[in-house]
């Protein structure tokens, strides 16, 4: 599988995880999947739910509340996913990944993210180092939920 | 009651690729447990083998998430929708 975006797409997800900096940012990837490719049309920028942590552990518990914040945690809401969904569903589009920022980490997955992921969805993450955007990489968890596989980014200058 | 269920991408795959199911249930319990006796793949993907529903797992009627309900025993009304959505979460 491959994971088609332009330049624009990357542009604003870089752009989204500067501006949360030093928090984690998060968004969803509306386009179109094929049994080869996905196509992104749309970037969603949405809030990270961990900056409202009384409904955020309501619906996903911390472990450790005290050491896991919005600054190293990310929590889309599910009502603002499902608006989301719908509304890309009534133009023929679909959720075909998200992506997250790990301010001052590496842009790849943890042991959390892993345990977190759904298999098909692309996960695209970008690496924010000291507020300045670097690396940007994409994810797919396999079938079996063991490991993350690395996705191929395919940015198209449009 | 004919209801209609929402399924994600990533679970397409154990319905036949089909986006939505309909069904006749008059609960939320019923609905759920009549999508796992249909396509049995999306079982073990929403409930625990205990039979519960996996902690990842959102479901919500219309606008609404059922644990906030009645859960389970939410009744269903004519051309309700039910969305099951994945929680998506992450961080390092």
């Amino acid at each position: 599988m491959m994971l088609k975006l332009d330049q624009s797409h990357l542009d604003q997800i870089r752009q989204h995880g500067a501006r949360d900096y030093p928090s984690e940012c998060c968004g969803i990837l509306l386009g179109r999947a094929d049994a080869k490719d996905k196509e992104v049309r749309e970037v969603v920028p949405l809030k990270n739910l961990r900056h409202d942590s009384a409904r955020a552990q309501a619906l996903l518990p911390l472990d450790d509340p005290g050491r896991e914040t919005e600054r190293n945690r990310f929590l889309i809401d599910p009502m603002e996913q499902l608006r989301v969904e719908k509304d890309a569903r009534a133009r023929s589009l679909d959720v075909v990944g998200y992506y997250h920022s790990h301010p001052d980490h590496p842009a790849r997955p943890s042991n959390y993210d892993r345990e977190h992921a759904w298999p098909w969805y692309s996960y695209v993450i970008v690496s924010v180092q000291k507020g300045e955007p670097k690396d940007l990489t994409s994810w797919v968890l396999t079938d079996g939920r063991e490991r993350f596989d690395p996705e191929q980014v395919d940015a198209l200058n449009l | 009651m004919a209801v209609k269920v929402i399924i994600p991408s990533p679970l397409q795959q154990f319905t036949n690729s089909e986006e939505t199911v309909d069904l006749e249930a008059s609960t939320v319990g019923e609905a759920l447990s009549q999508l796992a006796a249909r396509y049995e793949g999306l079982r073990a993907r929403l409930f625990t083998e205990a039979g519960k529903l996996r902690p990842f797992v959102n479901v919500y009627l219309n606008e609404e998430d059922v644990r906030f309900l009645e859960k389970d025993a939410t009744p269903l009304h004519k051309d309700d929708v039910l969305a099951i959505v994945p929680t998506i979460a992450g961080g390092f």
